[in-house]
């Protein structure tokens, strides 16, 4: 086998400890072998290093999910518990900090090869923004979509620190016509000829002055498997362009043709991506900016509360590439919704915590539903999207208890 | 060498010549580099877990000779059921998209087994 690095026979390790979570949960100890194929039927790890407890849905390469109940936790997510993607095996397991470097090149007059040094050097950024896959919650789609099945836990909310994109491009200087940046990391296919993974911003998207190479995550370096020791941080749009191990930056004077942007990640250019499944023939467009969001932490699906004892409801929300102007919660399906109160600003771009007190419910079924609505004015749907790829879900979202 | 390894080389240094100090606080420091305002990056070493797991069944040795190159089995046994002009179509993606080394007399196994699943 082809692994185009070091490979440790190690991986027991990872089902050892997801057979002893599933044993947990009173699951059939003989599951692994089988099919897995309801999404709530997480299958734990606690193999992977620089992490804690997470949900696999991939071993090799990684595809590592946060349990719900840590976003209950906090307004940012513990580098430990962040979720991880990877599109290809070929992860380097060592960095040398004093050897890595990042290229700048292409259409600029200056070609760079910065180490971290000098990049640490540099004016710095910092801001709170949450990283979210494209296709967070993709097990929820209906019908089901091919692809990583996960719930909600393919998000994350850090504090990050680094240095302006635009910075690094004025350092190169930009030349003009100049239409895109293609950035890639230090991953790689472990087939020959398979398109390695990068993805590129429009110039001006990338000299913003917002979008940072980040060197810091909740205050220190970032785990490995989160792309130490660079990461791009494009704040309000989905993490296919946080691209990981950030090591390559190339300024394109023609729009990006590979794979991954001119291909990968489109989404129908439709309102909320949706499309009626089977549909053809629809534009489609890069997916780029993130929507509106929120989620009950406190509370789970099946969970039994008292009737006639006002439930006190805490959760989070986001607001895409804006702040978060409101949360309503309703505790009848949607008939009635009442005002969340808003914990502290962390920024536009991060989680917003929120707390809300719902009458006491009548005793039976109790749907309680979350709706954030950003300052834009942009409020999340009450009908799901669906498209074949399984992005951008932000449909409300219900949970249902039982009131007794 | 970790950071407190340095920090005692330095120390041990200093109780020697101070010329020796200096050699050793100008050696280059292959472990950290730090920047203004005490920011830090430390090397990392790590260990991947990879995966054992095979794919279940009698049917199973197309997928389990082919697919495992390059992912490990877990988020295929997680989808949902497709039809098999689903997964026909998402091996055809892997090979010609992602250059999975398929032999091609296997491709008609593959399908089979993940049809049927």
């Amino acid at each position: 086998m082809d692994q185009g690095h070091r490979v440790p026979m190690i991986g027991r390790r990872g089902f050892i400890a997801g057979a002893a979570a599933l044993g947990a949960l009173q699951h059939p100890t003989g599951a692994l072998g089988a099919l897995v194929r309801n999404v709530d039927e997480a299958v734990f790890t606690t193999a992977f290093p620089q992490k804690g407890r997470m949900i696999l849905q991939r071993t090799r390469p990684p595809l590592l999910e946060t349990p719900f109940e840590v976003f209950d936790q906090g307004v940012f997510t513990p580098n430990d518990r962040f979720f991880v993607r990877w599109h290809w095996a070929g992860i380097p397991e060592q960095v040398d900090v004093a050897t890595f470097t990042l290229k700048v090149h292409g259409h600029v007059d200056r070609p760079l090869t910065l180490g971290l040094g000098e990049l640490l050097a540099m004016p710095r950024l910092e801001y709170a923004a949450v990283n979210q896959c494209s296709g967070n919650s993709r097990g929820l789609f209906s019908p089901r979509v091919a692809g990583a099945q996960w719930r909600h836990g393919a998000m994350g909310n850090a504090r990050w620190v680094g240095v302006p994109l635009k910075a690094v491009l004025d350092r190169a200087g930009v030349k003009a016509g100049a239409v895109a940046i293609r950035a890639r990391g230090l991953d790689e296919p472990v087939v020959p000829d398979a398109p390695a993974f990068g993805k590129s911003l429009a110039i001006d998207h990338a000299r913003d002055g917002e979008v940072m190479i980040a060197f810091q995550m909740n205050g220190e370096q970032l785990p490995l498997l989160n792309g130490f020791p660079l990461r791009l941080v494009v704040p309000g749009w989905y993490s296919t362009y946080w691209v990981k191990m950030l090591s390559d930056i190339e300024v394109l004077a023609a729009a990006d043709d590979q794979y991954w942007t001119k291909t990968a990640y489109r989404i129908p250019d439709t309102p909320h991506a949706s499309v009626t499944p089977g549909e053809t023939g629809y534009a489609q467009v890069p997916i780029n900016r993130m929507v509106p969001r929120s989620f009950i932490t406190n509370l789970a699906d099946g969970a039994r509360v008292a009737a006639g004892k006002p439930l006190a409801l805490r959760g989070l929300a986001f607001g895409g590439d804006q702040g978060v102007a409101r949360v309503e919660v309703s505790a009848d399906g949607g008939t009635t919704w009442g005002r969340a109160q808003l914990e502290r600003d962390e920024g536009r771009y991060s989680f917003r915590q929120w707390r809300f007190t719902a009458p006491g419910p009548a005793a039976g079924s109790v749907r309680l539903m979350a709706r954030c609505t950003n300052t834009a004015g942009e409020v999340q749907p009450l009908v799901a999207n669906w498209n074949p790829n399984g992005f951008m879900r932000n449909v409300v979202e219900t949970t249902t208890l039982t009131a007794a | 060498m970790t950071r407190i390894g340095i920090l005692l080389a330095i120390a041990a240094a200093g109780l020697a010549t101070p010329a020796f100090t200096a050699s050793a606080l100008a050696a280059p420091d292959t472990t950290t580099v730090t920047g203004p305002g005490g920011v830090t990056l430390r090397s990392v070493t790590v260990d991947l877990p990879q995966s054992d797991r095979e794919f279940p069944g009698a049917d199973a040795a197309a997928v389990n000779n082919n697919c495992l190159t390059c992912h490990s089995a877990g988020m295929v046994l997680r989808q949902p059921p497709f039809r098999r002009e689903k997964w026909a179509e998402i091996v055809n993606k892997m090979i010609q998209t992602y250059k999975a080394p398929i032999d091609a007399g296997d491709i008609p196994a593959i399908i089979d087994y993940l049809a049927q699943r």
